[in-house]
């Protein structure tokens, strides 16, 4: 872990020279202010009750099972890295989180009490918003109309009222990206990383509680993806839970507090990040070994837990 | 020209034409459109001109009021039918049934009224005629609704079920009129298809109107500066203010002016005046037997004298207001917004928590509604329901909508621009039949110009790109 900040420092340093676009400082609800005070993040795993537990999840298309008996958990203003080579379920499995697929088998847990998650409006009326890889943006609408999609505000005659959406949008971006000034265009129109904020500001504008953020950095330049890193710990601050899915294990290293790596849909192991090294969790990502300082899951090498 | 207030402010180096486009965020789209509209017109009038002069502006017959209202009235079939495809193509989806569902529609309004309500109820007995327009209404969306159940939920491709329904619907309004044409209408349902002088409001109503269309732009001009002041956004200079209200206001009135030039033919006038027995004023015979009277300088018909101008006809009323509604429901609620956002990316909406499903259901349903007012205005104007009364009309409404700026890849699209679209077709269309054209050259030069709106189109998008 040391090493991999090591790493990172010299894009840090870049980034926080650009003192203005640091200070993102994000709306929050009393509730996770209140949770931010009684959860400090770095010990959180260790108490209280967990945020989300997903227990013993398939999904299964067509015989073959995507997710195979997979459980997860996050603590509040904790990060979890979930990793994977593609195909490995991760994907899947969050998206079984996030309404978007139904399980065939398994329990969702929210604050230790079970939860019925049968489409994105369940997982929304919960707090769990999600980042998805492709982004899931509507292109040919502005960014106000995909901020609110599904959320419309409304003016007392029940028509859209844009403008109110438009004034929110331009404080919510102005925190983001202070750069951002084409409110008017479809999204399609906008740079990668523009697209990225316009994704991220829609997920923690509604007081989420559970971020989901898939491959966040994918798009992104260094200097964007730094922003997304001091993003992510000032959402763990506020108290918020994030998985944080990537390809990347130096992200992972240097964002998460634990990591869940699967494999074939199901999980090699969870460890948290100060146990294990970046060898180790390679390790765990190719063949499935499972290292000492994590605990296995269904999906390690037999062998290795018997050695 | 310096306009600070504009949210863009212009560089020097701009040109005046795009200075002006900027600060009046006028779709230039859409001028292209009214431009090309204004080209077909005064070429018709011209040509027409060469070949029977008459009192058009360039000398022509295209151009006269009453050529110009009988244009609108055919336009509104497909003009109201066409702002539901606008809907349903920015879905990604299609609906090929429209014109056998018109006629499907219209044949099983027309056997309700003349065979069940009439003899039940008296002939020209007052509910008739609105129970035959609920009927068309709800048969329509009940069609319609149909159609979009098999796409959304039997998932099979919209194309493949409209055009089963392109088949089956025709085959049904065959078996339902039994082969025959189903006439008269009641008296009433004819007023709708802007049948007969009282289908009219009349010049003083139009003026209201008129006046009152006025009235609505400059509160909504006034709106939107005030809540672009609300919130503190840029906003337009007031010269362009100005400009877009005059410029709306002249087009209300001046079509107001239009219909209301266009009077009552000399005959149908004497039969209303001698029916309600008022005068006609007296004058001397020309050659053709009619009487002709002094008004002022001029030699007027005497019936003129009766000054039955006709004003907007009810089928325009219908259009425009099924237009304002239609253009109301895309962009002010979020019905239309949820359409909009899935024809951009239907995944999305799904993730956004959309129930795109239901939405394309409410869309075909939608559709069919429209199609039932269609089918009302259509048997209405013949004065009668025939199994052909809605043939090929699905590919004018469609040609409609592409032409109106419908981005058949889903997600882009206008009402108006598709209305435009609708008045730009029937144009060329009546304007080519004025001028005696075979109909087989009729149909080559719609099918071309279809062909070629939809490739100017794709220019102007890559260049504004």
């Amino acid at each position: 872990m040391a090493k991999a900040r090591t790493k990172k420092a010299p894009v840090k340093k870049a980034s926080s020279k650009r003192a203005p676009t640091k200070q993102i400082s994000v709306k929050r609800s009393k509730v996770s202010h209140a949770l931010m005070s009684a959860v400090p993040s770095a010990l959180a795993q260790n108490r209280g009750t967990t945020l989300i537990e997903m227990r013993d999840i398939s999904i299964a298309f067509g015989g073959i099972k995507a997710v195979d008996h997979a459980s997860i958990d996050l603590y509040p203003g904790e990060v979890v890295g979930l990793l994977g080579h593609n195909g490995a379920g991760k994907s899947t499995l969050i998206k079984v989180l996030s309404g978007a697929y139904k399980r065939d088998a398994g329990q969702i847990l929210v604050n230790g009490s079970e939860v019925a998650i049968n489409n994105p409006r369940d997982a929304k009326a919960l707090g769990i918003e999600t980042i998805y890889q492709t982004l899931a943006l509507a292109d040919n609408v502005d960014a106000a109309a995909n901020l609110y999609l599904g959320r419309e505000l409304r003016t007392r005659f029940g028509t859209l009222d844009d403008v109110a959406m438009e004034a929110e949008t331009r404080k919510v971006m102005h925190r983001l990206n202070p750069n951002f000034r084409r409110f008017k265009e479809p999204v399609v129109k906008l740079s990668g990383g523009q697209r990225q904020s316009v994704a991220i500001a829609r997920a923690i504008h509604f007081n989420a509680r559970i971020l989901i953020m898939d491959e966040p950095t994918a798009a992104l330049g260094p200097q964007e993806t730094a922003q997304v890193g001091e993003l992510i710990k000032q959402l763990k601050a506020e108290g918020i839970g994030i998985f944080l899915i990537s390809h990347d294990i130096h992200d992972v290293f240097d964002l998460a507090d634990r990591l869940t790596v699967m494999k074939n849909g199901k999980v090699v192991g969870t460890a948290k990040v100060a146990d294990v090294t970046q060898d180790e969790v390679l390790g765990m990502i190719i063949a499935g070994k499972c290292p000492k300082g994590a605990i296995p899951g269904p999906g390690a090498l037999r062998e290795e837990i018997a050695a | 020209m310096t306009n600070t207030t504009s949210h863009n402010p212009a560089t020097s180096d701009e040109g005046v034409v795009r200075q002006f486009l900027r600060a009046t965020e006028i779709d230039t789209r859409m001028l292209g459109m009214i431009a090309a509209l204004m080209v077909i017109w005064a070429g018709f009038d011209i040509y027409s001109g060469t070949l029977r002069p008459g009192n058009g502006i360039f000398g022509g017959s295209f151009l006269m009021p009453r050529n110009l209202w009988i244009l609108l009235v055919q336009t509104s079939t497909i003009a109201v039918m066409t702002t539901g495809m606008v809907l349903v193509i920015v879905m990604r989806q299609i609906d090929l049934s429209v014109g056998s569902m018109l006629s499907m529609v219209a044949v099983a309004t027309g056997v309700l009224q003349v065979f069940n309500l009439a003899p039940a109820l008296g002939v020209g007995h007052p509910v008739i005629w609105l129970v035959a327009v609920v009927f068309s209404l709800l048969l329509g969306a009940a069609v319609g609704c149909f159609n979009g159940i098999l796409i959304a939920y039997a998932q099979i491709p919209s194309f493949i079920v409209t055009l089963g329904g392109l088949i089956a619907y025709g085959g049904t309004a065959f078996l339902i009129a039994k082969g025959v044409t189903v006439a008269p209408m009641d008296n009433t349902f004819k007023l709708i298809g802007g049948n007969g002088p009282l289908a009219s409001i009349g010049p003083f109503w139009s003026w209201v109107l008129g006046i009152a269309a006025c009235a609505a732009i400059a509160l909504a001009i006034l709106n939107g500066r005030r809540q672009r002041i609300r919130f503190k956004f840029p906003l337009r200079p007031v010269w362009a203010e100005f400009f877009i209200g005059i410029v709306c206001s002249i087009a209300a009135l001046g079509t107001t002016a239009v219909v209301n030039a266009y009077p009552w033919p000399h005959k149908v006038a004497e039969a209303y005046a001698l029916e309600n027995k008022i005068p006609i004023p007296p004058g001397i015979e020309n050659r053709d037997g009619a009487a002709i009277c002094m008004a002022g300088d001029k030699i007027v018909h005497c019936l003129d004298g009766l000054s039955y101008q006709t004003g907007f006809p009810i089928p325009v009323l219908i259009a425009l207001a099924v237009g304002f509604f239609m253009t109301f429901t895309a962009t002010r609620t979020r019905f239309g917004r949820y359409i909009f956002a899935t024809g951009g990316n239907p995944e999305a909406a799904e993730l956004a928590g959309i129930n795109t499903k239901r939405l394309t259901v409410m869309v075909f349903t939608l559709m069919g509604a429209l199609v039932g007012i269609s089918a009302v205005i259509a048997s209405a104007r013949l004065n009668a329901a025939t199994t052909a009364l809605g043939t090929l009309s699905e590919l004018y409404v469609i040609a409609a909508a592409v032409i109106g700026g419908t981005s058949l890849a889903g997600g882009i699209g206008t009402i108006y621009g598709a209305m435009l679209g609708a008045l730009l077709m029937q144009s060329l269309q009546s304007g080519m039949t004025l001028l005696n054209f075979e109909s087989a050259y009729k149909d080559i030069v719609v099918g071309t110009v279809l062909v070629f709106a939809v490739f100017i189109d794709q220019i102007y998008r890559r260049r504004v790109k």
